[in-house]
């Protein structure tokens, strides 16, 4: 793994990168940095509380993980995604298949974070004024 | 944690790193994830806060303790480890925890067991909170079951020729839970004390529990 070399985060949301195991190890608090990046935090977040909510039952999720997953194994070395793009973008697939969202409106409101007319920090809140 | 990972074909996930941070430009990932929590907040479906909470509970609360709870038990109470084995469910809705689908694999002198998910990275989330990073690797997923003592050896884990080694692929129906040897020296503990000997990584299968320092 290469986090060693990586910028760090400076998000509490992941958490301290302490030794998960061996004699220096704190007490267990699944100490490892799970999310490389916050945004893998939330992506993780929204399939799980939308399952939790029983807006699709896990196993639709899961077979569109592992079709992306598989695709993107089946692509040379650099090409491939990373775990949570994997996520996210088996979310999007099953929030579009479902008509929960649109592909217009998914695309339109990117566009809302991409030109700052919203707010990145708290994607939960109404667009600026 | 993650010396153990070079020079051994470990190499998929290294262009992660590039992909994620651009400074203070926004990647593709991020804005589609502010995006669809933007669009499901504003429909009613979620709230940030439930999202918040959600990550906070995989990231902190559930975790590996609770996986580590259910061993300790096991090691301290031998009926009980006897009913883990047998039917898990029960088992572990004694101590309060839920779920179905879980077997639990037990190590002993002669027998090692790991856990992989060679489809994508089913794990026991219940017990174990979110999986380690190099579980999801294609690396780890594909080479643990062509060659699971490699493996474990660059996890630090040097196995016997004597032990057999069997490994359990993870599926949504099934998932299991390592139940790792009971290290020397710890007689004289209680549940508790036992519970915090017990790593993650030792109910995966890729290591040992090891025993309390003042044991050594």
């Amino acid at each position: 793994m290469n986090e060693a070399g990586r910028p760090s985060i400076d998000n509490a949301a992941a958490g301290p990168q302490i030794d998960a195991e061996g004699p220096g190890a704190p007490p267990r608090r699944n100490g490892e940095l799970v999310f490389q990046a916050p945004w893998e935090g939330r992506a993780f977040g929204l399939a799980v509380a939308l399952g939790e909510e029983g807006r699709f039952t896990w196993e639709a999720f899961r077979t569109r993980l592992i079709a992306a997953i598989a695709a993107s194994d089946r692509r040379p070395e650099g090409e491939r995604r990373a775990y949570y793009e994997n996520w996210l973008g088996a979310l999007q697939t099953l929030l579009v298949d479902r008509g929960v969202l649109t592909a217009a409106e998914i695309e339109d409101r990117v566009r809302q974070f991409a030109t700052g007319q919203r707010d990145i920090v708290d994607p939960g809140a109404p667009p600026r004024p | 944690m993650h010396d153990h990972r070079e020079g051994g074909g470990h190499d998929a996930g290294h262009h992660h790193g590039a992909e994620h941070h651009h400074g203070a430009e926004m990647s593709q990932t991020q804005l589609l994830t502010a995006a669809l929590e933007s669009l499901l907040v504003e429909k009613g479906l979620l709230s940030s806060d439930t999202i918040d909470q959600l990550v906070e509970r995989y990231e902190n609360d559930i975790g590996p303790m609770i996986g580590a709870r259910v061993v300790a038990r096991a090691w301290a109470d031998p009926a009980y480890k006897q009913r883990l084995l047998s039917d898990s469910a029960s088992a572990l809705a004694e101590l309060g925890i839920h779920m179905d689908n879980l077997v639990v694999v037990e190590n002993t002198p002669a027998v090692h067991n790991a856990v992989v998910c060679t489809l994508c990275s089913c794990y026991p989330w219940a017990v174990l909170g979110l999986p380690p990073t190099w579980y999801k690797e294609p690396a780890y997923r594909s080479r643990m079951v062509i060659e699971p003592r490699t493996v474990l050896r660059e996890f630090g884990l040097d196995l016997d020729g004597t032990v057999e080694v069997r490994v359990w692929d993870s599926s949504a129906e099934q998932r299991y839970l390592v139940l790792p040897e009971r290290p020397a020296g710890t007689e004289g503990m209680t549940e508790a004390e036992l519970a915090r000997l017990v790593s993650r990584d030792s109910m995966i299968g890729v290591a040992r529990v090891a025993a309390p320092a003042r044991a050594r």
